[in-house]
């Protein structure tokens, strides 16, 4: 049986379906009783979202230009 | 394999590159202007992520050391995976090279921090019936990049590859020249210092103040 610190710690990598199969059966076991862990988990999985797509990045058309134009610089050496 | 396997950094292997034939000389420009073309907006967002303003610097080191060592790579789609790991390489080296640091914080005191805990024991809206949706939602996108701006390149730049860019830990571990368990770690860390980095920048900027439904 594990403890709720465990299972938080565990959350992140077993949304990443990277846990062994023994802790992932203990995490379950333990989310199966725990609503607090459960929560936890449903947060989690909003958190990487939210990074995920709040951390996105456009290239902005000036910034591409130049950049182009370095490459050409390269061609041109 | 096209991508470094060796133990060596960066630097060496460009440093052979420089006295081997470029892109130019062997006669590849046009393939390599293919690649760098079709891979600049990944490769300039990994860079915004990881260096914020030096991005555009940071690529375009990246563009003139990719194409020195063009001719290394023996197999065409193994380039996006090569050209991620030259930009990764010259973030990490600027991120070195910055005499400024993120405001540290120690891993000890943030180890059992929950996020999810904590926004419940506030409870910075008291009439909201999804709380922790709530708190997300008073962060823009530039308040994200300034947090994670506040970590130490050693929790970022892994926590950015596999959350924002999508790496697999194991291809992480290959681009960061590290060990997995290393990278598993850092992770770790990178998680709970992230969580309780968003819970300090909303209540250093304000973020919960009169929120209150």
């Amino acid at each position: 049986m594990i403890t709720c610190a465990e299972a938080v710690e565990r959350l992140w990598v077993y949304l990443d379906g990277a846990l062994t199969a023994d802790d992932k059966a203990a995490l379950e076991e333990h989310l199966g009783f725990c609503r607090v862990c459960c929560g936890e988990v449903e947060f989690a999985q909003e958190l990487r979202g939210f990074l995920a797509r709040s951390a996105a990045e456009e290239l902005p058309e000036d910034v591409r230009a130049r950049l182009i134009a370095s490459l050409d610089e390269l061609e041109a050496t | 394999m096209a991508e470094r396997r060796n133990k060596s950094s960066a630097a060496n292997v460009f440093q052979k590159a420089d006295a081997a034939p470029s892109a130019q000389e062997s006669g590849t420009k046009e393939r390599f202007r293919l690649l760098a073309e079709e891979q600049l907006p990944r490769l300039y967002a990994i860079a915004r992520r990881l260096v914020g303003d030096e991005a555009e610097d940071a690529v375009q080191d990246a563009l003139l050391k990719a194409y020195r060592g063009f001719h290394q790579l023996e197999h065409a789609s193994a380039g996006p995976a090569w050209l991620t790991s030259i930009v990764v390489n010259v973030c990490r080296d600027r991120g070195r090279a910055r005499a400024r640091a993120p405001a540290e914080v120690s891993f000890e005191s943030v180890g059992e921090f929950s996020l999810y805990r904590k926004i419940v024991d506030e409870d910075p809206f008291p009439y909201s019936d999804s709380l922790h949706l709530d708190f997300l939602e008073q962060f823009g996108s530039e308040d994200v990049r300034a947090v994670l701006t506040r970590l130490p390149d050693r929790y970022r730049v892994p926590l950015v590859l596999v959350y924002v860019d999508g790496f697999a830990t194991k291809e992480v571990a290959r681009l960061l020249d590290a060990p997995l368990g290393t990278v598993l770690a850092q992770l770790h860390r990178g998680r709970k210092l992230f969580e309780r980095q968003l819970w300090d920048y909303a209540e250093d900027k304000g973020l919960l103040v009169g929120r209150a439904r």
